[in-house]
Formats: structure tokens, C-alpha cells, sequence
């Protein structure tokens, strides 16, 4: 064993940190939203023990919020990853030199998340019945608004992201990993929006999946269907989605200026 | 002597600037049917600014570009004009995972080619691809891998073909196939090729005209023996020597 050797391998490693910020953001960064998360889950709990609530269902309110979550996390990731898979392969300049045009392009991911997302829900489902016997289509019909939001809100974090990741290059993908887990304790799914600190009530607000999974739970209850939750929802996507539209388009313009697109995957 | 007949890409005095850095000052030439142009410098020179101007990927500061009379700035144009082109590169590669008949299925699809099948079997003959046809991407060679980039480059029978040294990791077997079925298609079809290398006899050897870039300028024009005579060279590789030397010194 030589110290020398060991040591190298440590610089190298501390040379990576010091020069990437978004490396050294990480450090902190999952430690902190697991804490947040895990940390409002058990003030929930604790506080329907010690004023004496009937605990809800919470095998169908967990499982049910986790494969709704995944919807989410899914539809981003086929928006986001999917670019990446481009500029790992260094195939980017060859798709943009086709006819290809960047709608047409931003379309087609847009399917593959809505494939991914099909996958992934049905797998989860079935498997949530078979090791759980729960049945998640017992929210019915209202399953699919939640679903629709959910893969809205996702298409728009994944198309930030991938503004992003252009305009910044590879050092910002770190951002195709995380950036939607940082929606997760303000979007109150596995517990409800009024556990959050006042602050944090008020961001809730501008967050549709908080009105989603607000929704499942009165559902879930057997409490009557939100639609006022879920026009909410919808309207916010709405804007948002084409807030995100813009951003990207124009950070598409801006990165060929610039002529960065040259350089993703290099 | 050049064709009489009209350019099918035009550029005027074409400028980019990367901040306080110009990349290409004021670059203006024109490439006709049935002709190779071959694009040459020192690293740095512009090369690679120029061609990806032309394929709209990065935007000029200033000038004009028009391919088949068309603006590839302008999206709808720039569109129409990439169905007619292609390019190649020995610094791009195809989707990983994919198979290489799959990797040329999707290409095929993009540019709307007919019997897209017929034509990949063509293609993989054509660039001695018929082993690795079935295998992933990822496991081919960096010469497999450039034959892959030509074989797509051809899947639409391009007007106009831009190639970043298409030949740099060829051996040289492959190389001089590959520059001889350019040399034929081009006079087959009548093709429009602007190439660069860094291969000086290769350039002599295929090119009928030359633009020599240095700094982002062109310093040089001509058939290649016109560009030897303007700067009293050997041959092309001992003009390459002197520019890069000298403007160094």
C-alpha cells in the first residue's frame, strides 16, 4: 500500500469538488430534502397520534402518492435523460444537422416520457396489488386529471433542465437527477400541505402536484372529488409549461449564438 | 476554371465573434455542382466555425449565407436546405446502444428516405460495414465508426456534403476508398463536397479548389497548385509548414 498512491486518488477527487460547484452542492444537497421530507412525514404522524385522529389509510396514502410521484419523476427523466442519452453519445450535432427540427424534436421526448410513464405505471400498479393488495385504481376515473398534471409538471421541469444542460453544458446535469426531488416536500406528497411551516404553505400554493396529491388524499378518504384542486393544478401547469416553453426556445437561440451546441457531448 | 453555372452555396463576407475573440473575419466563397472544396489551416484557423455557420448549428455575427438560394439562419429554410445536405465528422458519433442498421434506420426516417432498407444494404456494402451491421454501436472502432458517420452522410443521396475530416481515423486503405468514392460520386453525381483535412496530400489530391484560413482569414485561394505558387512551396504540406511556422515566429 503506498500513502502516495491513496493520496493522489483523494486530490484528484478534491480537485473534481473544487472545481465543480454543482458536485459540491450534492454533498448537502440530498441529505437536506431527505431530512425535510422524512422530517414533515413524521410531524404528520405525530400529530394525528397526539390529538387522537383515526389514522388514515396510510398504506393506500403512501403507495398511492409514491407511484403518483413516480409519474412525475418519470415524465421529467423522458424529457431530460433522454436529451442526455444524445449528448453521451455524441449524436447531438448529427440530429440537428437532419431536417429535425427543435419542435420536433422536444415532441418526440415528449412521447418517449409519455412511454416511460405507461411503463412505469403499470409495473408499479400491478406490484402494489400483488406484494400490498392495493388497488390504485380504486380513485377511478379521477385518476387520469392527476396523472395528466402530474406528466405536465414533469415535461416542465424536464424542459428547464434541459435548457439548462445546453446553455451550461454537461456540468449542469446534475440537474436531470434532482432538480424535480426538489418539488417533493413542497408538493405535500405524503402528507398534507397544512404540516408545512407557513413559508413553505405559501410556495405549496404555486406547486400543482400539491394540489394533485392533495386530491388523492380526499379521494382516498372517500371525501368528495377537489375540482376546484384540480383546475388549479391545470391552470398553473398551463402557464407554466409555456413560461418553460419560452425559456428553452430562448436559451435555443442564445446557445447557437454563442455557439455552444457545437460542444454538447464533447 | 470554375462552372459557369450559379453557385449552390453562397458566402459573403461571413464574421463570427465568440466575445472580444473572432473566430472568422469577413470569409466570402462560393461552391459549385461537381466540385470538391477543400476548406484548410492551422488548428483554430476557422474551419470548423465555417461549416457549422453553414449548418445553421451556430448563428454569424455578420455576412450572408445562402445554400440553394436559401438562409439556414432562418428555421423554415434552414429545414428545407438540411434535407438536400449532410454532413460528416470524425468528431460526432452515432447512438451507443443502438445496432448499426438501427442507428441508420432512424437517420433514414429523418431525412424521409424511400425504401430505407434497399438503401442501408447499399450503404453498408459501400463502406465496408457488412460485419459490424448487426452489432452495437458502442463496440465498433473509431474506423468503424467514421465509415458508420460517411455511410450516414450518404442515406440521402445529399446536393451538397460537408465533411470535417471524414478520413482521420481511417486506416490507409479505408482512407483511399473512402477518397476515391468521393472523387467518383462527385462526378457521377455531380455532388457539392467542402472538405477539410489535415492531410495535405489528400487535400492536394482530391480538392479542385482551395481556401486557405488562417486566423479566421483567408490567405490563400485557388486550384492547389495555384495556392503552392501563390506562397513559393514544394508542395501543399510545405506552404501548410511555413503559414503555421511563420505567423507563429
Amino acid at each position: 500500500m503506498s500513502f502516495r498512491r491513496i493520496s493522489a486518488m483523494f486530490l484528484r477527487h478534491i480537485y473534481l469538488y473544487r472545481h465543480s460547484f454543482t458536485r459540491l452542492l450534492e454533498i448537502v444537497y440530498w441529505p437536506l430534502l431527505d431530512l425535510l421530507l422524512w422530517g414533515f412525514v413524521s410531524v404528520y404522524i405525530t400529530k394525528l397520534t397526539s390529538q387522537g385522529q383515526t389514522a388514515p389509510n396510510f398504506l393506500a396514502i403512501f403507495l398511492g402518492a409514491l407511484i403518483l410521484w413516480d409519474i412525475l419523476f418519470r415524465s421529467q427523466q423522458g424529457i431530460s435523460v433522454s436529451f442526455l442519452e444524445e449528448v453521451w453519445a455524441r449524436n447531438f450535432l448529427n440530429l440537428f444537422v437532419s431536417p429535425l427540427t427543435i419542435s420536433e424534436y422536444l415532441v418526440s421526448l415528449m412521447l418517449v416520457s409519455l412511454f416511460k410513464v405507461a411503463v412505469v405505471f403499470l409495473v408499479s400498479s400491478l406490484l402494489a396489488w400483488l406484494l400490498y393488495s392495493f388497488n390504485l385504481f380504486i380513485i377511478g376515473l379521477h385518476l387520469l386529471p392527476f396523472m395528466i398534471n402530474l406528466i405536465i409538471m414533469g415535461w416542465s421541469i424536464g424542459l428547464l433542465t434541459t435548457a439548462f444542460i445546453l446553455r451550461f453544458g454537461q456540468q449542469a446535469e446534475v440537474l436531470a437527477w434532482g432538480i424535480a426531488v426538489l418539488f417533493q416536500p413542497v408538493s405535500a406528497v405524503f402528507y398534507p400541505v397544512s404540516v408545512l411551516p407557513h413559508f413553505l404553505q405559501v410556495i405549496a400554493r404555486y406547486v400543482p402536484a400539491s394540489y394533485v396529491f392533495e386530491g388523492m388524499r380526499a379521494v382516498i378518504m372517500g371525501q368528495s372529488f377537489p375540482t376546484g384542486y384540480l383546475a388549479r393544478a391545470m391552470i398553473l401547469n398551463l402557464i407554466y409549461l409555456v413560461l418553460v416553453l419560452l425559456f428553452f426556445f430562448r436559451m435555443f437561440k442564445a446557445v447557437r449564438v454563442k455557439g455552444l451546441l457545437v460542444h454538447m457531448g464533447e | 476554371m470554375r462552372p459557369e453555372s450559379s453557385p449552390v452555396l453562397e458566402v459573403n463576407k461571413l464574421s463570427k465573434s465568440f466575445n472580444s475573440f473572432q473566430a472568422v473575419k469577413e470569409v466570402s466563397f462560393e461552391l459549385y455542382r461537381g466540385e470538391i472544396l477543400g476548406l484548410l489551416g492551422p488548428n483554430g484557423a476557422g474551419k470548423t466555425t465555417i461549416i457549422h455557420m453553414l449548418l445553421g448549428l451556430t448563428l454569424p455575427t455578420s455576412g450572408d449565407i445562402k445554400i440553394f438560394g436559401l438562409n439556414p439562419a432562418r428555421s423554415r429554410q434552414r429545414e428545407k436546405i438540411l434535407s438536400r445536405m449532410n454532413f460528416s465528422s470524425t468528431y460526432v458519433a452515432m447512438p451507443y446502444s443502438l445496432k448499426v442498421k438501427e442507428s441508420l434506420m432512424v437517420f433514414a426516417r429523418l431525412y424521409g428516405v424511400k425504401k430505407p432498407r434497399q438503401k442501408i444494404e447499399i450503404l453498408i456494402e459501400r463502406f465496408d460495414l457488412k460485419e459490424s451491421a448487426n452489432k452495437a454501436v458502442r463496440t465498433l472502432s473509431s474506423g468503424q465508426m467514421t465509415r458508420l458517420n460517411l455511410a450516414k452522410a450518404f442515406i440521402n443521396d445529399p446536393e451538397i456534403l460537408l465533411l470535417d475530416e471524414p478520413t482521420a481515423s481511417l486506416d490507409p486503405d479505408i482512407a483511399d476508398r473512402t477518397r476515391n468514392y468521393l472523387v467518383e460520386i462527385k462526378r457521377t453525381r455531380n455532388m457539392a463536397i467542402l472538405y477539410t483535412s489535415h492531410n495535405m496530400k489528400e487535400m492536394e489530391a482530391i480538392s479542385d479548389h482551395l481556401l486557405f484560413l488562417h486566423h479566421g482569414e483567408i490567405i490563400g485561394r485557388g486550384t492547389p497548385q495555384e495556392v503552392v505558387r501563390q506562397f513559393r512551396g514544394e508542395d501543399l504540406e510545405d506552404v501548410f509548414l511555413k503559414i503555421a511556422r511563420e505567423v507563429e515566429v
